[in-house]
């Protein structure tokens, strides 16, 4: 994986530049002392690491506004950055860059329960929305399982989804409004309390577009009332292809559960011995389906449920009979990352969506691909909507481990391309898919996509070197190469 | 003169779209001509007809995906989806009728291409929810896609957002994937009658805040009422508040049974159950209250804060002697006005509640001198332009639909 080179003209300005963003953000604002630039110097791919130029922490969107345009007018490239927690390195540093962090944008501005909305800056954390709305009983419905860390911004950036999202729906589909900042410090609104948007759907092209077009500032999320209560079902099975007709099944019953989610024989032993979640072991594979809303249509579709997976050839099934008891069972699959974690020296986390039918047939490939690598896999995965998590277990100590581990991940994404899925169902390109992008899309395709970059940052200094493998010059890609068609098409239908 | 161009395949759309562009000729884009009375007026002098690129090309239910052809009618998919028990989620509304048209000749790429959705809006999201992934010629002539088939993915920009709801100004589509959901088992709406606009708000949110699942939250006013076709709302002879519940036939009844008991303080209540329900909501999706109404007024489509719905709709019927009813819960105001109102009033109220509205309905000329869809502030202005540029760089796709320049 390279980045561009970085300039060192730029470099050499480091002085000059951090100078100007001392005038813009005044005090501790300003890092550029190299032990604390050190905590930044990556994100949740902890496997990419590269010191920023500088990190500036403005507090205000016209500080914001001031740095972007410092830095557009004197060609300083900027990654912005919430918490860190991006498992695709779209917050790697640029050593020629500064990193641009909205951490003290931590103020929840309005709770609006009349609109069912709230209005919240950036850096504020995806759980501390539903923190703040708890006790009135509402809650913003995405829920990545880093939502105690990562930040709305960062969600926005991602598009991140969570256990949920089957239900309940992506970042997408629960964002009303956005102040964003151009890379030329121009700050522009979308959206607000309403729905929909005047014009070209801004909000949704923002939305994932993970650093690369504008610094969001501001978001208005939607508030949803929390379900009056949710139970959970803990269902074994004594293959991966049983767990996936299962899956099928509960859809096809018409049923869409809050949660539906699958871990496999490794995942399960892992995150039992950390958390002792009660999970059985003689399993393969283990499901848990939650349903929520009113206790009476909970039971039913809980006993639905409980038939489909009967009927699939389930080995155990339990049932949530209090709230703890609910949470036991999600606490190991919300510990799976941490619990791997344990038994393997690094793990490597991987996010491929395919069609939910092939799953048996990509389960079966990773396991000869581990053989291949030597290199062990457990696996968790969002079942309902047929997003992947492998996560491959590697020691970074031992000399091309982690080359190795990157080639197998790579053997698995292009596995789910080839199966009619895609590299990323939540955790973006970042650095890390980038250069597997062509493996799904034509040239056509990535240059229209560069394109929409050029509109937003033409002189690509928001987040370069992520998600676009080839970065073209906008004047280039400008052109307009008019393959003229046949005159008058004689054999098209005209009327 | 006007010639229809009616491609069959992809590369008959790729030829015509390059074509196009070669010559700087504007093409006006169909699919089943339903809503090509919506948009400023164009003055392409030919058609891109693309209805013959139609039929289901992929549906498989328990992956919750379905890919068709752009010109495919939307009829052909529900019936199809409605052999498996599910449904497009977002209640794809057939304004045909508001045109004097006949029901049913909306395509699923029109439909793409509006961004519209019915009264499920709240719950369920809009088209652009639930378009997964496309294929298009872009106004360079060029084959390009984006998205999957896949529910969950962000892999690249989400070019489908921007299609959505873009009238075919940024690409021909040429194939979609969209996201398909389970039919409710069962459907009840709880009736609210008497109240006003700004009592029924209050009523709807209640509702839209309690843990009931609602669904979709209306209010016609006792004129529009009498227009119906469902006896209960037709010779209800006051206003009517409607919120549905749809989900397990158990969890329906009590859903229900708490919501009438919850909105009992603001009114007599009265419930609809399966067939009455279907048939209300299709009205208020279809905006047949101004269709049945069967002049020529102008009709609006206002989307705001949906506690500023109401105060703005009132005002429109005290000072333009409009029409008003509300979906959404409250969100929604749909207005119908004499053609030579003050629209620029609409337009400045609008602005000011925090919102949108597009002339949905009007005159040819009234669309030439008035701007059809919201105007849109300097900063996104120029983003568009730009946006349309880099699809569309001879303008070729539908030109000014939208805007102007655009
Ligand atoms: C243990 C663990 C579990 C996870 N589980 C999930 C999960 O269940 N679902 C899921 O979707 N993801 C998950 N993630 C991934 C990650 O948490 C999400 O992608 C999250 O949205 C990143 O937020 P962040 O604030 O940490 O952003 P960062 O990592 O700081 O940044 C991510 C990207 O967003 C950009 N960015 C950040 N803030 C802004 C802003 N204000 N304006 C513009 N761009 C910005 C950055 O440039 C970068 O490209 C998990 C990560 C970890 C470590």
């Amino acid at each position: 994986m390279e980045m561009p080179k970085p300039d060192d003209g730029v470099i050499a300005r480091r002085h000059e530049i951090a100078a100007a963003l001392r005038s813009i953000v005044p005090g501790e604002g300003v890092i550029v002392d190299e032990e604390a630039l050190r905590p930044y110097e990556s994100d949740g791919l902890t496997a990419y690491k590269t010191l920023p130029l500088i990190v500036v922490l403005p507090e205000t969107t016209a500080q914001v506004s001031e740095i972007l345009r410092y830095c557009h007018e004197n060609a300083v490239k900027v990654v912005p950055r919430g918490a860190g927690t991006s498992l695709s390195g779209g917050a790697l540093p640029l050593a020629d860059g500064i990193i641009l962090g909205l951490g003290k944008f931590k103020k929840i501005l309005e709770i609006d329960y009349d609109n069912r909305c709230a209005v919240v800056q950036p850096g504020v954390t995806n759980l501390g929305i539903t923190d703040a709305v708890r006790a009135d009983g509402f809650y913003y419905a995405p829920d990545p399982s880093s939502q105690i860390a990562c930040t709305i911004g960062g969600n926005i950036a991602e598009n991140s989804g969570g256990v949920h999202c089957l239900k309940y729906g992506l970042t997408t589909n629960n964002v009303l409004g956005l102040e964003i900042v151009m890379i030329d410090g121009e700050i522009v609104r979308i959206g607000g309390k309403h729905l929909d948007s005047e014009g070209y759907d801004m909000l949704g092209l923002l939305t994932g577009s993970e650093g690369l077009l504008g610094v969001v500032t501001e978001v208005t999320v939607r508030l949803l009332r929390a379900p009056e209560t949710a139970r959970a079902v803990l269902v074994g099975f004594p293959s991966n292809e049983a767990a996936g007709s299962c899956v099928a099944g509960v859809i096809g019953a018409g049923i869409i559960p809050g949660g539906m989610e699958m871990m496999d024989r490794p995942a399960i032993a892992a995150a039992e011995a950390f958390v002792e979640a009660g999970y059985p072991l003689d399993v393969e594979a283990l499901l848990i389906v939650e349903l929520d809303g009113p206790e009476i249509e909970v039971d039913f579709l809980i006993a639905a449920v409980e038939d489909v997976a009967k009927e699939n050839g389930a080995v155990s099934l339990r049932v949530s009979n209090s709230e703890e008891e609910r949470a036991r069972f999600w606490a190991g699959r919300k510990a799976a990352f941490p619990a791997i974690g344990r038994i393997s020296p690094d793990y490597y986390c991987m996010d491929g969506t395919i069609p939910r039918s092939q799953l048996p047939r990509v389960l079966s490939r990773m396991t000869e691909l581990s053989e291949t690598y030597g290199l062990r896999v457990a696996n968790v995965f969002h079942a309902g909507d047929g997003n992947l998590h492998p996560l491959i277990l590697y020691d970074a100590n031992k000399p091309g481990e982690l080359e190795k581990t990157e080639e197998f991940g790579s053997e698995i994404l292009k596995l789910c391309v080839a199966v009619g899925g895609v590299l990323t169902g939540e955790h973006g390109v970042g650095v890390e898919k980038r250069d597997l992008m062509d493996t799904m899309f034509s040239k056509e395709d990535l240059n229209q996509q560069q394109r929409v970059k050029c509109v937003f940052d033409p002189k690509s200094l928001l987040n370069p070197g992520k998600v676009f493998p080839e970065l073209h010059r906008c004047a280039e890609l400008g052109r307009v190469h008019i393959r003229r068609g046949k005159m008058r098409f004689p054999d098209l239908p005209r009327f | 003169m006007s010639t229809i161009l009616k491609p069959e395949n992809v590369d008959q759309v790729r030829d015509a779209v390059a074509w196009a562009a070669a010559e700087e000729t504007p093409l006006d884009l169909i699919g089943g001509g339903s809503k090509r009375a919506i948009g400023r007026p164009g003055n392409a002098a030919h058609t891109l007809d693309l209805s013959a690129l139609a039929g289901i090309t992929l549906y498989e239910s328990e992956e919750l995906v379905l890919s068709a052809g752009p010109g495919t009618p939307i009829a052909d998919v529900h019936a199809a989806l409605a052999e498996q028990n599910q449904e497009l989620a977002f209640e794809p509304p057939d304004y045909g009728p508001l045109f004097g048209q006949s029901v049913g000749t909306g395509t699923l790429g029109g439909i793409i291409a509006a961004n519209l959705a019915g009264p499920r809006r709240i719950k369920a999201g809009a088209a652009r929810d639930h378009f997964l992934g496309f294929s298009a010629i872009s106004g360079r002539g060029e084959v390009f896609k984006s998205g999957g088939r896949v529910v969950k993915n962000v892999t690249g920009y989400d070019l489908s957002k921007i299609l959505a709801g873009s009238w075919g100004t940024l690409g021909a589509m040429t194939q979609v994937t969209v996201k398909v959901l389970p039919a409710a088992a069962k459907t009840r709406t709880v009736l609210v009658f008497g109240c006003g606009g700004r009592a029924a708000t209050a009523a709807m949110t209640r509702a839209l805040q309690s843990p009931y699942e609602v669904s979709a939250a209306a209010w016609l006013p006792q004129s529009l009422a009498g227009r119906s076709d469902v006896g209960y709302i037709k010779d209800a002879g006051a206003s009517v508040t409607a919120i549905r519940v749809e989900g397990p036939g158990p969890s329906v009844e009590y859903r229900c049974g708490a919501l009438r008991t919850q909105l009992a303080e603001f009114g007599t209540t009265e419930e609809l159950h399966g067939h009455n329900s279907g048939a209300f909501w299709s009205e208020i999706r279809d905006v047949r209250p101004f269709a049945m109404a069967g002049d020529a007024r102008a009709v609006w489509k206002i989307s705001v804060p949906p506690q500023s719905g109401a105060p703005l709709a009132s005002s429109f019927v005290e000072t333009l002697g409009g029409e008003v009813f509300l979906d959404w819960g409250g969100g929604l105001v749909w207005l119908a006005v004499s053609v030579d109102t003050d629209h620029g009033h609409i337009r400045t109220a609008v602005s000011a509640a925090g919102g949108h509205a597009t002339l949905i309905r009007a005159p040819a000329e009234l669309r030439a001198t008035i701007p059809v869809f919201q105007p849109l502030d300097p900063g996104l202005a120029k983003l568009s332009k730009r946006l349309k540029e880099s699809f569309d760089p001879r303008g070729v796709l539908n030109p000014g639909r939208m805007y102007a320049g655009i």
